[in-house]
């Protein structure tokens, strides 16, 4: 072992001057001899034969990564509702496969053991009536669902996917800090982890001989696939959606395995059985991947506050016809009193003590446990046993030595003594510390490390690496992302290469084998809705653009055309006495809302470019004012709009997704065109309305090489409301729509054309037919009218 | 004693509403394991459902009957059309017998923390399940400081429930305008008033409070016309009393906190649960535009033998 060398050899980086592990602690990178770790000697060359501005850029890629992605976490409480970066700390935690191995086998013994209680607790209850739980441990929490007694999971297994905390004790071995059984999160940040440090230590990561982790994934979307009972059914991941602090990783996960997002509204039961509404109508789910604590899937029978859930739910999983990953009411196993019953009970259940211990925990309802608490409370952590924090989480329910009592006045003992059957002591943990990136050098820094588990065919995979979590501090007393921690990439590493398994960077080449799946009709209404926002959006910006450009030349008294515009806009909201109008925000607002919901249909780069705008009109916002000033803002906010738009139009794929987004574009555009002419291209318009519709309708180079006259009633109406050729005119549009419809699901019935196809067929028939002497306004307000109904009858047939 | 009862509910939609998916809590219970007769002589079971039976109209295309958790009868009915009204039509006849006084507690209060901890079962009847706060009863301190001022040190358990429900009976004035189906009971107890839910509940809040597992109980209540008028037809109304556990000798004890009195055969019940949330008569999902509006009306009229 070359340890000694490089320890002496690692002294002599710069970057690890002032590397000293806390004393008594353990740590990744040197154990307590001094020596390096096997498995990073690697990874500290490779980082001593860099300079230092290469390491920061090279780091700078990783962090660019994750902000290009998108990727956030979502910050909640103390006035700061916002989103903040993704906190990575670019250098992984690394650990050897025979460690990793060692690691593996002990969780995946713990996931068979919390199976096998999830199947007493909602089974017959033995494991209480021998007296091994204590019956309020289980009734007294709240995840236990009444509903689910005695209920069998359809798959024959109650966890399919979990997650355990675990952190290195001072005397090296690994421990459990807590089970995560629910709906465990962080998977999905995990990969994007992998990617960004990929990119900070391009080069070196290719030969490093890291264990990859797309194979747990593919293995476990297999796994997902053959637990369908009816091979028509789907499988859909169940998020809370868009306002979750784990949104991202939902979109994220469902584009990455080809599987449908779905929220709790777009799901329905029908004579038993779940079903998503789709364009398509409705379709069975066989499998449903919640990312929703249990107790918000069914309003019916569980909080009946729930906005987030399926009224019937639970009577389509009583009836065997989807399995939930995990079982409904699997989330009772995350509370932490369970730690303190899990090593006898794996005596009990497998016979064997648990391979991996966990943090020792007495749970306060028997006299000697409590005596043993009260005993030692000077280094026990005492708290509410149904609480699923972590040891290491403050929080202020749980304290050192029952301070959270004391501070509300009470005596521990008088406190343990009342409510014991409520309380948990566990043993103040010390964690590891591992190297993370500061100014330039490394730190120490306690962490912990998320570990996930799937069910597969093959039983239980373990990813080989995962998710680590960084303290902010070299004092081991928080390690929460949300107290300004940070995390980290775990490297299991290999001293033999490793397959090259292909670890595509978030696109769904991998999966995706056929062509993209149905289209939940709540997807179909965003994706409607994003096309006319943005159309409104864009629309708004032409007319407050030519307003604005002519206020300078109008006179004081103001002009018939001017009053007109005035009120066209007023009659849309529209403020012209606002130089950046209030309603454009909003509209954009509902833009981004309706694009928030379907972050899994559209690329990263729209998404950015839609984002970028909103930022640059709330930066513009308050300083704008009416006039050139104005014009000129519009003018700016117009190209960044035409980015969006082009964005989507280049790259989304053209299948049903790509027709809804292009229906509402084209019906916001055909409408607002038809209105705008009806009123400035009428027979009786103000002086200056041709000229102003040929503008708005960014039409003015055509018009000047189809028509040598000057705009005349006939060349505008020709031009904006005919011509099939000009994309800009209500023609084009209508065709436009006629031709989406026509080849949406349901188009045709039996050979025959859908009553909503005939609408639109005799819509693109009427306005052909006419002339531009014949299309006045009130034919244009027939037109306007005919085009509101189709409107009517599109969103009644695919997205309700 | 017999009863026949009859209810009618209706719910109004101001438009359509689509998606309608109701569960139903109002057959009332067998209970033919519960020895009415207080273990002299031949035992009678404390209430029985001779026969009964749930209509919805209009027929729902899926309806389930099945009996949940605490052994509840409940229906679940789903329709696929939209609706302007449906109307639940219930038709029961119930015998009832009389419940000998409780057992003089075996245990006093203090006790009784030992006892719940000694259960080792979480079968639908065991204690365990009422002692721990629930959705409509969380621990309510101020509720809590009120039951600690009716409990006398040393006194039996079912010594407590009465004094607490006659003490809560005369500080808390009925009024059936004051509160809602979803008025928290630290508003209903702040303000101490309400109707039988808030009574119930905030009695249950207070027993736990003090380590007595309790739950509730909904039912019909035969009411009894003013002296010299007639039953007005339909004038009963759904009733909720308490369940309380007095230690494994006495066992379930029923305290109708709105009438001052343990429950007699003028109590018919329907479902146990924690709180209202387990066994509200009507618990329904939907998609709907406007507001809809409910209407109920019940008989519980006594058979002359």
């Amino acid at each position: 072992m070359p340890g000694k060398a490089n320890r002496k050899r690692a002294g002599s980086h710069a970057f690890l001057q002032g590397y000293v592990p806390s004393e008594g602690v353990p740590d990744e990178l040197f154990d307590f001899g001094g020596e390096m770790r096997p498995g990073w000697s690697g990874l500290i060359e490779h980082l001593a034969s860099q300079k230092a501005d290469q390491l920061e850029r090279s780091f700078a890629r990783g962090r660019q990564y994750l902000r290009d992605a998108g990727v956030f976490f979502r910050q909640y409480g103390a006035g700061d509702q916002g989103v903040r970066d993704w906190p990575l700390s670019p250098v992984p935690v690394v650990l050897t496969d025979m460690e990793w191995a060692e690691i593996s086998a002990g969780l995946i013994q713990r996931a068979d053991l919390l199976e096998a209680v999830a199947a007493d607790i909602y089974g017959d209850n033995s494991l209480v009536a021998q007296g091994r739980i204590p019956a309020g441990l289980v009734a007294g929490n709240p995840e236990w669902l009444r509903p689910m007694v005695g209920v069998r999971p359809a798959s024959g297994h109650f966890l399919h996917f979990v997650a355990f905390e675990i952190g290195r004790r001072p005397d090296g071995r690994w421990w459990v800090l807590g089970d995560r059984t629910q709906a465990p999160s962080g998977a999905g940040y995990a990969l994007e982890n992998r990617v960004a440090s990929m990119r900070s230590f391009s080069g070196y990561y290719r030969n490093a001989n890291v264990v990859r982790l797309a194979s747990f994934f593919r293995a476990f979307r297999d796994g997902l696939n053959a637990l369908k009972q009816d091979p028509s059914g789907r499988v859909g991941i169940l998020s809370p959606g868009p306002m979750t602090d784990t949104y991202y990783e939902h979109a994220y996960i469902a584009r990455y395995l080809g599987m449908m997002l779905l929220e709790g509204e777009d799901l329905t039961v029908e004579s038993g059985r779940l079903m998503v509404r789709t364009v398509s109508g409705l379709q069975p789910v066989s499998v449903l991947w919640r990312r929703l604590d249990s107790v918000w899937v069914d309003p019916l029978e569980l909080d009946e506050s729930s906005r987030l859930g399926t009224p019937g739910l639970l009577t389509a999983v009583r009836n065997g016809n989807v399995t939930m990953i995990n079982a409904l009411g699997t989330g009772v196993l995350e509370s932490r009193a369970f730690l303190a019953f899990l090593p006898r009970l794996s005596e009990v259940l497998l016979g064997a003590p648990l391979r991996m211990p966990n943090v020792a925990t007495w749970w306060c309802g028997g006299a000697d446990e409590r005596a043993h608490v009260a005993g030692h409370a000077d280094r026990m952590m005492i708290g509410p046993a149904n609480s699923i924090r972590l040891p290491l989480e403050p929080g202020e329910d749980t304290a050192l030595g029952g301070a959270a009592a004391q501070r509300k006045g009470r005596d521990v003992a008088a406190w343990l003594e009342a409510e014991g059957d409520r309380l948990i002591g566990q043993d103040q943990v010390t964690l590891s510390t591992t190297p993370a990136w500061f100014e330039g050098r490394l730190v120490p820094r306690p962490m912990s490390i998320r570990v996930f588990l799937a069910r597969t065919e093959d039983g239980w995979q373990v990813m080989p690496g995962g998710y680590a979590r960084l303290a902010a501090e070299q004092d081991p007393s928080a390690v929460s992302i949300r107290q300004g921690g940070s995390v980290a990439d775990v490297w299991v590493v290999s001293d033999k290469p490793v397959a090259a398994d292909t670890m595509l960077h978030h696109s769904t080449e991998t999966f995706v084998r056929s062509l993209p799946g149905i289209l939940p009709s709540r997807a179909a209404d965003n994706l409607f809705w994003l096309g006319r926002y943005v159309e409104r959006a864009e629309g708004t910006m032409r007319l407050v653009r030519a307003y604005n450009g002519r206020i300078d030349e109008t006179p004081a008294g103001g002009s018939p055309l001017m009053d007109s515009l005035k009120e066209f806009l007023e009659d849309r909201d529209v403020d012209v006495e606002e130089g950046l109008p209030r309603h454009l925000v909003r509209t954009l607002s509902s833009a981004v809302n309706s694009a928030s919901h379907i972050r899994d249909r559209f690329s990263v780069d729209a998404w950015a470019s839609l984002t970028d705008l909103q930022r640059t009109l709330a930066k513009m916002s308050p300083k704008v004012v009416p006039g050139d000033d104005a014009a000129a803002a519009m003018g700016v906010l117009l190209r960044k709009i035409t980015g969006f738009s082009g964005l989507v139009n280049d790259n989304m794929y053209r299948f049903t997704g790509w027709r809804f987004l292009t229906l509402g574009r084209s019906i916001e555009r055909a409408l607002a065109m038809a209105s705008l002419l009806s009123v400035f291209a009428d027979r009786d318009a103000r002086e200056g309305g041709f000229d102003l519709c040929v503008e708005v309708g960014d039409s003015v180079m055509s018009h000047r090489r189809r028509y040598s006259v000057t705009t005349s009633r006939e060349t505008v109406i020709d031009l904006l409301a005919l011509d099939h050729l000009n994309p800009r005119s209500i023609a084009y549009h209508v065709d436009e729509i006629r031709n989406q419809i026509s080849l949406l699901p349901g188009a045709e019935v039996n050979g025959q054309l859908s009553g909503l196809s005939r609408s639109a067929l005799k819509l693109y028939s009427d306005l052909t037919l006419h002339t531009p002497q014949t299309l006045d306004g009130e034919a244009l307000g027939r037109i306007l009218q005919d085009i509101y109904t189709l409107t009517g009858d599109v969103a009644g047939t695919y997205l309700s | 004693m017999r009863y026949d009862i009859t209810l009618t509910m209706t719910y109004s939609y101001d438009s359509p509403a689509a998606g309608v998916r109701q569960l139903a809590h109002l057959l009332p219970l067998d209970l033919l394991d519960f020895d009415g007769a207080g273990g002299s002589g031949q035992p009678v079971p404390r209430q029985r459902l001779i026969a009964g039976r749930l209509d919805f109209d209009p027929e729902p295309a899926v309806r389930e009957d099945r009996f949940d958790f605490f052994g509840n009868a409940i229906s679940e009915v789903a329709f696929h059309e939209a609706l302007d009204e449906i109307v639940i039509r219930l038709q029961a006849r119930v015998e009832v017998n009389k419940v000998s006084a409780p057992i003089p507690a075996t245990i006093p209060l203090d006790g009784l923390v030992a006892a719940v901890a000694a259960c080792w079962d979480l079968g639908p009847r065991s204690p365990v399940h009422f002692i721990y706060p629930s959705p409509r009863v969380p621990f309510d301190p101020a509720i809590a400081d009120y039951a600690r001022g009716c409990s006398q040190p040393g006194a039996s358990v079912a010594g407590v429930v009465e004094a607490l429900g006659r003490r809560l009976n005369v500080d808390m004035k009925f009024d059936a305008e004051a509160t809602t189906a979803s008025t928290p009971i630290s508003e209903s107890f702040a303000q101490r008033h309400g109707v039988c839910q808030d009574f119930s509940q905030i009695m249950i809040s207070a027993l736990r409070s003090l380590g007595i597992p309790a739950g509730y109980v909904s039912g019909f209540l035969r009411t009894l016309p003013p002296p010299g008028k007639p039953r007005l037809e339909g004038a009963d109304a759904m009733h909720a009393w308490v369940c309380a556990w007095c230690g494994p000798d006495t066992g379930w004890v029923e305290y109708d906190p709105t009438n001052a009195t343990f429950a007699g055969t003028d109590h018919v019940v329907v479902a146990y649960g924690r709180d209202y949330a387990d066994v509200a008569p009507v618990r329904g999902a939907m998609r709907i535009a406007g507001s809809h509006t409910s209407d109920q009306a019940v008989d519980v009229i006594p058979l002359t033998d």
